[in-house]
């Protein structure tokens, strides 16, 4: 558990269902994401702030901690294989780095035509990420926070029940400048929103404590 | 504990939904996969080959492919882990999605008769041919810190190197598949490298369901125990691909796929 206090907070908002959010996290800032009533998976994505063009790798962050699955202490590293961010408190303990995030494309594939248009994670980062310059060719493989995609030994790939409760919380540590793009993710055709968005909740404290 | 969802009827029409695709997704579609191919089997016949190149250790190579023409990838040692980043042809902002190809089909286990994707639910790629059926979509490449020479000769250098010659940069490049690269996940997430499951003379054949653009970099696996110092050229052919008629090994695994191929043929009318 950690002890940051939400009154100490320079932010301090929530996100509604199925919006985007992005900010600047300076250095040595912590990033708070709250899943405020549970199984809420967050889509997120991040850039170097004065270089945009260096962005979080799931694979090169997969291939320094040589494990398939984002929790405490994990590096979030970039496409140049620099520490972005730390995860320095985890309430969850189990976040998704390979399954990326939802788009009308691949709901179409996955569920059927009926499911195309509907609002998804891919819509959000396309809006929040051209407020930064940024467009489709800067949308990466993300990290998916609360979200859990046990990978099978066989290969099996699932989405499935998230494991994080009301009020469970991630804290990253900024590395270095970042640009920290959310989608509180839409989904309702699979078990990542428990088939039911809901709110989370971002804090950033200025300094580690 | 978590509260079982409470939600509204359609909520759980869309559970009972999903639990059903993933029945079929990990049940029938994996029996209706075809056996991988026979080592020293299914030879290119001279009239099909339009090109070939061998790419030595370390480097990396492009090539363009039409629709409907496959890139075969041979490790001519036993050795080679080539990682493989690709565009559609034409429309780059298009590209390679392994996270949607892997969830797509609700399996990570790439090998013969799955399709890998693009970032738009199109088909790029079928698996029409695959001895080895290991190949790792979860880390990619290398990065000069973890194999290859200091400071070039690594499969980020090599893909930042191939994207610039093709009018694109860092950008542009997508997460790699690395063919020929068996790893593991264990229960706890741990990665494994299963070194007996590469062979001398292993080959993919990727049939490009669409026009596309590769860029294929020739460098040791991050978690492969032998570096550059040993020998792993790789053979790269362009052909016009076997003919499979009715007994097609990818076009009807799984009603994903099927719908996938149908966006796939609407886009190239």
């Amino acid at each position: 558990m950690s002890a940051r206090d939400p009154v100490s907070a320079i932010l301090d908002l929530v996100i509604a269902p199925e919006q985007p959010w992005s900010a600047v996290v300076k250095r040595g800032q912590v990033l708070r994401i709250v899943d405020c009533e549970g199984r809420q998976a967050v889509d997120a994505l991040f850039y170097r702030a004065d270089d945009l063009a260096e962005r979080y790798s799931a694979q090169d962050t997969l291939r320094e901690q040589r494990n398939a699955y984002v929790g405490i202490g994990t590096q979030l590293i970039s496409s140049e294989g620099r520490p972005m961010l730390t995860v320095i408190a985890d309430t969850c303990g189990r976040h998704d780095t390979s399954a990326g995030c939802c788009s009308c494309e691949s709901n179409a594939v996955r569920f059927g035509e009926h499911t195309r248009y509907l609002h998804a994670c891919r819509e959000n980062f396309l809006l929040e990420l051209a407020k930064h310059g940024l467009s489709k060719r800067d949308i990466v493989a993300n990290v998916n926070f609360f979200m859990h995609v046990p990978i099978d030994p066989s290969g099996h790939f699932t989405v499935v029940d998230g494991i994080s409760e009301p009020g469970g919380y991630v804290d990253l540590l900024a590395e270095m400048d970042v640009l920290c793009v959310l989608s509180n993710c839409p989904q309702i055709n699979n078990p990542c929103n428990g088939f039911n968005p809901t709110p989370i909740r971002v804090l950033i404290w200025d300094q580690r404590r | 504990m978590v509260s079982m969802p409470t939600g509204n009827a359609t909520a759980q029409a869309n559970r009972r939904r999903y639990e059903e695709l993933r029945s079929i997704g990990q049940g029938a579609t994996i029996s209706a996969l075809p056996a991988a191919t026979q080592r020293g089997t299914a030879d290119i016949a001279p009239a099909s080959l339009i090109e070939e190149e061998e790419v030595p250790g370390g480097w990396y190579s492009t090539m363009r492919l039409r629709r409907s023409e496959v890139l075969r990838l041979v490790d001519l040692t036993g050795n080679a882990t080539p990682a493989l980043i690709a565009w559609r042809g034409g429309h780059p902002a298009e590209r390679m999605n392994l996270a949607d190809t892997v969830k797509v089909q609700w399996s990570a286990a790439l090998q013969r008769g799955r399709i890998i994707l693009s970032d738009m639910g199109h088909v790029m790629f079928s698996i029409v041919e695959d001895t080895c059926g290991a190949h790792d979509a979860l880390v990619g490449g290398s990065v000069c810190a973890t194999g290859g020479d200091a400071g070039h000769r690594n499969t980020r250098a090599n893909f930042v190197a191939a994207a610039g010659k093709l009018g694109l940069d860092r950008r542009d490049i997508p997460a790699s598949l690395s063919l020929f690269s068996p790893v593991s996940v264990g229960p706890d997430g741990s990665f494994a490298w299963q070194q007996q499951r590469k062979a001398s003379g292993d080959f993919i054949d990727l049939r490009a369901e669409m026009d596309v653009l590769v860029a294929i970099s020739n460098c040791p696996h991050p978690f492969q125990a032998t570096g550059l110092e040993a020998s792993r050229p790789i053979l790269v052919v362009r052909h016009h691909g076997l003919a499979y008629g009715a007994s097609d090994p990818c076009n009807n695994v799984g009603a994903e796929v099927i719908r996938a191929f149908a966006r796939t043929n609407r886009l190239c009318k």
